[in-house]
């Protein structure tokens, strides 16, 4: 139980640390770096919160989670590259 | 085997993974605010994402023993397993062809691999 | 065929995993789901090696752990740099030679290389990579060779 508390504690420090690299930037990727990197730490976040309230759901919570954290990386870094969603590869003119 | 010997054995194990993945977890942390550029942030970044998010998992499943929680932690970390190091990529690919260079490159082979697809700003 | 019922065999497992109910209608449901996904998958020709890798080896966990060590090891390098006071590195882009033959062991052998703390995989090449490296140790050239060596042993049967 305390053990679960200690690291839930170290947990949110790491947070607040790469929330600190999220405001500061300076260049886009460090933030999408830094917001893939906070998604990591939510997902531990949830599953050690899970084992401190006794409630195993959490873990379906932390799980789904990760899948769409990696989801929306990848998507933000896919809109940014080609300014749109849809399309898979730039046309050759304008590489 | 004495049940609360098993136990305290699950608990100095659960202990030193949390010990051991905590502290590379604020380390990385700090290196993402320590490092100087993007480029050596992602290899803090990747501290975070593989060992440390894995040793917690780890030590959380010393505590559940074998049950379905501890299939379902077995799928977190290998959820993570598997999207980190792509996700890890993709940001270092993004920031490749946007053309940010690492700080003072010491070696730069970008176009024996990539030939003339190399982006200008890459070029040796 | 064998494909199908790898991905069905692995579907239903997972939905046992997270299920965790053993009533006989509940378990018809979950079948029944299962077998409808593997019957779009079968339509969207989704079946082949990337879906579905079961050329893979049975050893894949052995190499997981052996990689987990290397990864305990290149981290532990990469924290002793973060935590020293003056920070030195010599970043560098560096092209490795993949001499793997399939699609999925470029894969694993770029998602390794990512995973090991002090390298990244940045661009892919036809039978190359570009990988970006924190310092010189961890560019080192064995370290990519044994790597490889490792997943040529796992990638086909």
């Amino acid at each position: 139980m305390y053990m679960f508390l200690a690291i839930t504690a170290a947990l949110f420090v790491s947070v607040a640390l790469v929330l600190v690299r999220l405001f500061a930037g300076p260049t886009l990727y460090d933030r999408v770096l830094a917001v893939n990197t906070f998604g990591t730490l939510t997902v531990l976040i949830l599953s050690a919160l899970g084992f401190v309230t006794e409630r195993p759901d959490f873990l379906d919570i932390a799980m789904l989670y990760a899948l769409v954290n990696f989801v929306g990386t990848i998507a933000i870094l896919k809109f940014f590259r080609y300014r749109s969603f849809g399309r898979l590869r730039p046309e050759p003119e304008e590489r | 085997m004495d049940p609360v010997l098993v136990d305290l054995a699950r608990n100095i194990a659960t202990a030193i993974a949390f010990i051991v993945g905590g502290g590379f977890i604020l380390v990385g942390s700090l290196g993402l605010i320590r490092l100087p550029d993007v480029w050596s942030r992602i290899h803090a970044a990747g501290i975070i994402d593989t060992i440390g998010a894995e040793l917690i998992l780890i030590g959380m499943m010393f505590q559940t023993g074998l049950t379905q929680t501890t299939l379902k932690l077995a799928l977190i970390g290998l959820f993570l397993f598997i999207t980190g190091p792509t996700a890890t990529h993709a940001v270092a690919n993004a920031s490749f062809i946007a053309g940010i260079r690492p700080d003072r490159l010491k070696r730069n082979e970008s176009e024996a691999v990539l030939g003339e697809d190399t982006p200008e700003e890459m070029k040796a | 065929m064998t494909k199908a019922l790898g991905l069905l065999v692995a579907l239903f497992a997972l939905w046992l995993a997270l299920s965790g109910y053993f009533k006989a209608f509940l378990l018809a449901v979950g079948f029944l789901s299962c077998l409808f996904t593997v019957f779009l998958a079968r339509r969207m020709k989704l079946l082949d090696d990337e879906a579905v890798p079961l050329q893979l080896r049975l050893t894949l966990p052995l190499y997981w752990s052996w990689l987990g060590g290397e990864i305990f090891k290149s981290a532990w390098a990469v924290s002793k740099i973060i935590l020293s006071r003056n920070i030195a590195l010599s970043q560098q882009l560096i092209a490795v030679e993949s001499p793997l033959k399939t699609d999925m062991g470029h894969v694993i052998f770029a998602n390794s290389i990512t995973l090991t703390p002090g390298t990244v995989t940045v661009e892919a090449a036809p039978g190359k990579f570009l990988v970006h490296a924190l310092t010189d140790e961890a560019a080192g050239a064995e370290a990519f060779g044994e790597m490889a060596r490792r997943v040529a042993a796992v990638e086909t049967r």
